[in-house]
């Protein structure tokens, strides 16, 4: 039972080290900001979801047991979106991307919505 | 009494979800970390509820269970998907793309839940609301048909969150 429980340990260890190295590689291989942010929610989701399966298998199998895993799980899936979110508009803010098309219903994007008052200081401060 | 309950628990669901995640907090169940969990799961909803004006009144928890279902089924598929891509396409072969995702949502809750679910599935990650929130900016890694990719998250996501948030 301890054995399979080892194996189990191993096999989500490998899985989640993969997982997070194919997530690094991308990171480093795309040339654009917008495609590199697409490799740290790979890493986000199933890299750590195997790592931390792997801690629970083996704190029930070889301990008291632990269910933080899950709270970690829920906090890392409720706040990762949110930092892609602002690395996204950041880069839509500088330029730093393909310029987005104009929204089909709306006028602009909340990040390019500048006030009319402050057009002449974004202007300025952009050059 | 049913108004009584209401000025007890205004959000009966947040109730239960910081019970829960006060019990995980401590990593053991026993009856006074219940009581305990019960009593903040309690104050903190009332203590809070005027920060919380407009929020949906109505939300099917079983839909959301599907709905969580479908999403870390699809979140698995496309990170084999995508570690693939990284791992074979050369940066020249990729075809990004910007879409733009119309919203049928109004609520702001559905519409963080939808751009939350798009960027979690590996692809796909939602950059930006437009400034009336009627449409999601989308950045794809790679697809060659993004109106296929737009009809797929409205017909798969945006559908479901429909029903949930009602």
């Amino acid at each position: 039972m301890t054995e399979l429980a080892a194996a189990l340990v191993a096999f989500c260890l490998i899985v989640g080290s993969i997982f997070a190295m194919v997530g690094a590689i991308g990171l480093l291989k795309f040339n654009d900001s917008m495609t590199r942010l697409h490799a740290p929610t790979k890493v986000g989701t199933v890299g750590i979801g195997a790592l931390l399966l792997a801690s629970m298998i083996h704190s029930w199998a070889f301990g008291d047991g632990s269910l933080h895993e899950v709270l970690i799980m829920a906090f890392l899936f409720v706040t990762a979106p949110i930092s892609a979110n602002f690395i996204a508009k950041v880069n839509i803010h500088k330029g730093a991307c393909v310029t987005p098309p104009s929204p089909s219903r709306d006028d602009t994007w909340s990040t390019l919505n500048v006030p009319e008052e402050d057009r002449e200081l974004a202007d300025t401060s952009q050059n | 009494m049913p108004r009584a309950f209401y000025w007890l628990m205004p959000h009966p669901l947040l109730t239960i979800l910081l019970t829960v995640v006060w019990i995980l907090l401590q990593n053991k169940l026993s009856a006074g970390m219940l009581v305990f969990g019960l009593i903040l799961g309690i104050i903190i909803p009332v203590i809070t509820q005027a920060w919380w004006p407009d929020r949906p009144n109505r939300f099917r928890m079983s839909k959301m269970i599907s709905y969580s279902m479908v999403v870390i089924r699809d979140i698995l598929v496309a990170n084999v998907q995508v570690a693939i891509i990284v791992l074979t396409r050369s940066n020249e072969s990729l075809r990004p793309a910007w879409i733009v995702i119309p919203l049928d949502l109004k609520q702001p809750e559905a519409i963080t839940v939808l751009a939350g679910t798009i960027t979690l599935t590996p692809g796909t990650v939602s950059a930006d609301l437009s400034d009336e929130g009627h449409s999601l900016l989308v950045h794809v890694l790679d697809t060659d048909d993004p109106d296929a990719v737009r009809d797929e998250i409205k017909d798969r996501y945006e559908r479901r969150l429909k029903e949930i948030f009602v």
